[in-house]
């Protein structure tokens, strides 16, 4: 069996055994839609029968403007094999909560706090759900569609602060001539 | 070099051959600056790859204790300077004052490279724009990273600065006679010139 036969067989496990579980081929790599609902047991299945011992990665997207508006995807691995499967969890942002994958399995811990962070995705049963990216007091989520990539002002007393960085409205670029670089360069420091 | 350091002799220290035992006439200024000058600590703020060239400039083949800086103080309480090598985010802008805050004074710094100059090409909302928003810069060395050379020119350039600093003791001195200070039996009688 090879590794995307492997990938195939697991996702048909899963599938029988969850039919709410769509399941979707793309070159050989399958993606697996789950409801934040069941997602919990139906990781647990796939840790406990399938054999997708190891967490590598939990990401997520800013769908701005649609319904749901994020996903958050899993990309769970058979540590002897070599196979992958990736989950994919729709989260609507009224909602905007999915369930811990700490129980299952511990790697999840920083990778989750990473997503509450910088996406803002809340995580039921968290053990310790704070930020690891920005300091604690931020009151923003700065990977989200709608926060600007220069920044926003803010300053918390005696704590922290952070600034709107000079961009000049368009961040990394500079327009190339014969004058010097303080010129050339659209954003002259704030 | 070596004329820079004849003429920092002559304007600060003045030699007297023909003394009994060779002896030296400065200022306490410039005595205390010149001590300053070449025992420098560094408190190493290293976050980035400018820490990388911090690194080899401390080590055997760029030789940063040739210029009496290579007491790496890991304790704020220790050091002297900070040199600030490398990208400083607003989540590190605050420890980096805190430990600023906790180093004794005289102190001096030096952001060393693009990232700590001006925050570099990181022009986001998570990096600080430049040190000096949250410390007195006194040196900046550019580059990205600057090489070790740059460092150890940065330190030089350090090194000057502080001797033309007045020092706060220069008044005391001089309003202070030894021999007619209240304590003047604990200091050794030879030491004191009798009238």
């Amino acid at each position: 069996m090879n590794l995307s036969e492997l990938q195939k067989a697991a996702a048909d496990k899963i599938c029988a055994r969850f039919p709410q579980v769509s399941s979707k081929e793309f070159r050989g790599d399958i993606t697996l839609t789950i409801a934040p609902e069941i997602l919990t047991q139906a990781m647990r299945y796939a840790k406990d029968a399938c054999g997708f011992d190891m967490l590598v990665c939990v990401s997520s997207v800013d769908h701005l403007g649609e319904e749901p508006r994020f996903e958050v995807n899993y990309t769970i691995t058979q540590a002897e094999t070599g196979a992958n499967l990736l989950v994919r969890t729709p989260v609507s942002e009224a909602e905007n909560t999915v369930p811990s994958m700490v129980p299952v399995w511990r790697s999840a811990n920083w990778l989750e706090r990473e997503q509450y962070d910088l996406m803002g995705i809340e995580f039921a049963g968290h053990p310790d759900l704070r930020r690891i990216m920005m300091w604690e007091g931020y009151p923003y989520h700065p990977l989200r569609k709608d926060f600007p990539v220069a920044g926003k002002d803010f300053e918390q007393a005696g704590v922290a602060f952070t600034q709107k960085a000079p961009t000049g409205g368009a961040p990394f670029t500079t327009t190339p001539g014969i004058k010097t670089a303080g010129e050339r360069e659209p954003r002259s420091r704030g | 070099m070596a004329s820079d350091n004849l003429q920092e002799l002559e304007t600060n220290f003045m030699c007297d051959p023909d003394a009994d035992g060779g002896f030296v006439y400065t200022t306490v200024e410039a005595a205390i600056n010149w001590m300053h000058k070449y025992s420098m600590w560094p408190m190493p703020m290293g976050t980035s790859c400018c820490a990388i060239e911090y690194m080899a400039a401390s080590c055997s083949r760029y030789d940063i204790s040739r210029f009496g800086a290579e007491v790496n103080r890991y304790a704020p309480r220790q050091a002297d300077f900070m040199f600030i090598c490398g990208t400083i985010t607003y989540k590190m802008a605050a420890l980096v004052r805190r430990i600023w805050d906790q180093m004794p004074a005289p102190k001096w710094c030096i952001a060393c490279g693009a990232c700590a100059c001006t925050g570099g090409m990181f022009r986001s909302y998570s990096v600080l724009q430049g040190v000096d928003k949250i410390v007195p810069v006194d040196v900046y060395i550019s580059g990205c990273p600057p090489r070790p050379e740059a460092l150890l020119q940065g330190l030089i350039t350090l090194q000057d600065k502080i001797m033309a600093t007045d020092h706060p003791l220069k008044g005391f001195f001089k309003e202070h006679d030894l021999r007619q200070a209240q304590n003047a039996h604990t200091i050794p009688a030879g030491i004191i010139t009798q009238d």
